[in-house]
């Protein structure tokens, strides 16, 4: 997940510095010079699964849309059914090319009937805007926010009680995949009942220029929840043991979202948007391999790139993989020839030439403990 | 500062070999480990294989990444540490001592001279290690 940027054009999110001085290793990510750990990364897992972490994912793209057809706009360009959205809901989606490939995975906020907000990956802000842009319908007015908003999460079994004492409003009613505007810390804030980590918590969308001030009201008022400011380096492990999708390493252009598992935020009855005679052709016609969970028999770490065997035959690819902290085994996912997809089915891993075991196992590997609705 | 115990030679590539005699006992410095993050894997050749100086003759995984380990003198390996496939963190909680990987018999004890002293590689990591 580190790239070769170099560090000299690298982004920087309002809290950059803050990072640094909490001692913070920097690494480049997506462009962006961003905390890969604190304490180190096994630490900060394990403290979101147990207590509560505090992220800075400010280097994330949110692009509005308003106006008359901004629903139809929306619709257009994304896979999901975006009318089946109250104001104050959001909704996990999916923009794909005509072909069916996948330009990137996004979550979808109804700010008002007439008005949304959608979130992209980092990576993708420049080709995300020009793809909305280009290939927005109607009426509808889009405005770049990315760099006039700040994103911090605040996931883990005490993140409730924690911003619950900073907000000026009840946050124990925010439903999952709901928001609420409120104040948190006296900071005005879009207070959004998701993650990326598989544990309950919020994601806080604020003004830039109030991020340190947020930032450091949360550290220290979650210094009794045990609280620890969590990199990038655990934000990977903690999505990989729910088995949620990375753009660029999980899911890409070569890549659609039946085979990525991702076909239940595919809703054809909707009507018409990109991709979605590629996506109902491919539906028809079956796909010829799928993203799989898979567990080493042997301690051995599966990485983006290796090849997935089975009685020797190349049979697919590992797209992420890691030492699971929490699951305490080595875990991977990839896609397998659907022949060979079947939970149980036994496969090998190639490491430095050799196949080490393998076997399909149901996902998520770690139970979620996100807030049911 | 790295801890980096003054009785023990140094590779560039950060091993540390502690010779007695004929054998040297070998492993990665802290600064080393410090570096890789939480080890989460550790490959070493059998007891009897031969490494070669400078060669690699193991991997080390933390959860980010993959680094070759590079042997810092020629032999046979006469003990692997067994503790490390089971427990690799002994790596990143004491690596001068149960995070040790291998005894090496070597082939030319001279080859333990060319090694960094304590002050040398002290001086490469405060220049960061490159």
């Amino acid at each position: 997940m580190t790239d070769a940027t170099p560090a000299t054009a690298l982004k920087r999110t309002p809290l950059r510095d803050v990072h640094v001085k909490a001692g913070a290793k920097m690494v480049p990510f997506g462009g962006w010079d961003m905390p890969v750990q604190y304490t180190g990364i096994i630490d900060e897992h394990r403290a979101v699964r147990r207590a509560v972490g505090l992220f800075d994912i400010s280097h994330m793209g949110e692009f509005e849309v308003r106006g008359a057809d901004a629903l139809a706009a929306v619709q257009r360009l994304c896979t999901n059914d975006a009318a089946t959205l109250a104001a104050g809901q959001v909704q996990y989606s999916i923009l794909c090319y005509p072909e069916g490939g996948i330009v990137d995975d996004l979550t979808i906020y109804r700010l008002a009937d007439d008005h949304f907000m959608l979130v992209v990956n980092a990576s993708n802000i420049d080709k995300d805007w020009a793809w909305v842009t280009s290939h927005s319908v109607g009426r509808a007015t889009w405005k770049n926010v990315s760099d006039a908003t700040a994103l911090l999460a605040v996931q883990g079994p005490r993140a409730e009680g924690l911003v619950g004492r900073l907000a000026d409003r009840d946050v124990t009613g925010i439903a999952y995949y709901h928001f609420a505007r409120g104040a948190v810390a006296g900071v005005p804030a879009i207070i959004s009942r998701t993650g990326y980590t598989g544990e309950d918590g919020f994601e806080l969308y604020i003004d830039a220029g109030s991020a340190e001030r947020l930032w450091d009201a949360l550290i220290e008022a979650g210094r009794p929840d045990g609280l620890q400011p969590i990199g990038l380096g655990a934000r990977d492990t903690l999505r990989l043991e729910m088995k949620y999708a990375l753009y660029g390493n999980d899911i890409d252009q070569t890549t659609n979202p039946l085979e990525a598992g991702l076909g239940w935020v595919v809703k054809p009855a909707k009507g018409d948007f990109l991709g979605r005679d590629a996506i109902e052709a491919l539906r028809a016609r079956g796909v010829g391999r799928k993203l799989v969970g898979f567990e080493m028999v042997e301690r051995a770490v599966p990485r983006h790139g290796y090849r997935l065997l089975a009685g020797g035959a190349p049979i697919g690819v590992v797209t992420s993989g890691s030492f699971g902290p929490s699951v305490e085994r080595c875990i991977g996912i990839g896609y397998a020839a659907t022949e060979h997809s079947a939970v149980g089915r036994e496969l090998s891993v190639e490491i430095r030439g050799a196949a080490n075991a393998a076997r399909v196992v149901k996902t998520p590997f770690q139970p979620s403990h996100t807030k049911k609705a | 500062m790295a801890n980096v115990p003054a009785g023990l030679k140094y590779t560039r590539e950060h091993e540390w070999a502690k010779v007695e005699g004929d054998r040297a006992r070998i492993g990665i410095t802290a600064f080393a480990q410090e570096q890789l993050g939480d080890v989460v894997f550790v490959e070493l050749p059998k007891v009897g294989a031969k490494v070669t100086a400078m060669k690699t003759f193991g991997v080390v995984e933390s959860v980010k990444a993959v680094s070759d380990l590079f042997a810092p003198v020629s032999g046979e390996v006469v003990e692997a540490n067994a503790d490390l496939p089971k427990s690799p963190e002994l790596v990143n909680s004491d690596p001068y001592g149960k995070g040790w990987m291998l005894v090496i018999r070597m082939s030319n004890p001279k080859d333990a001279d060319s090694l960094m002293s304590a002050a040398d590689y002290e001086k490469l990591i405060a220049d960061g290690g490159h």
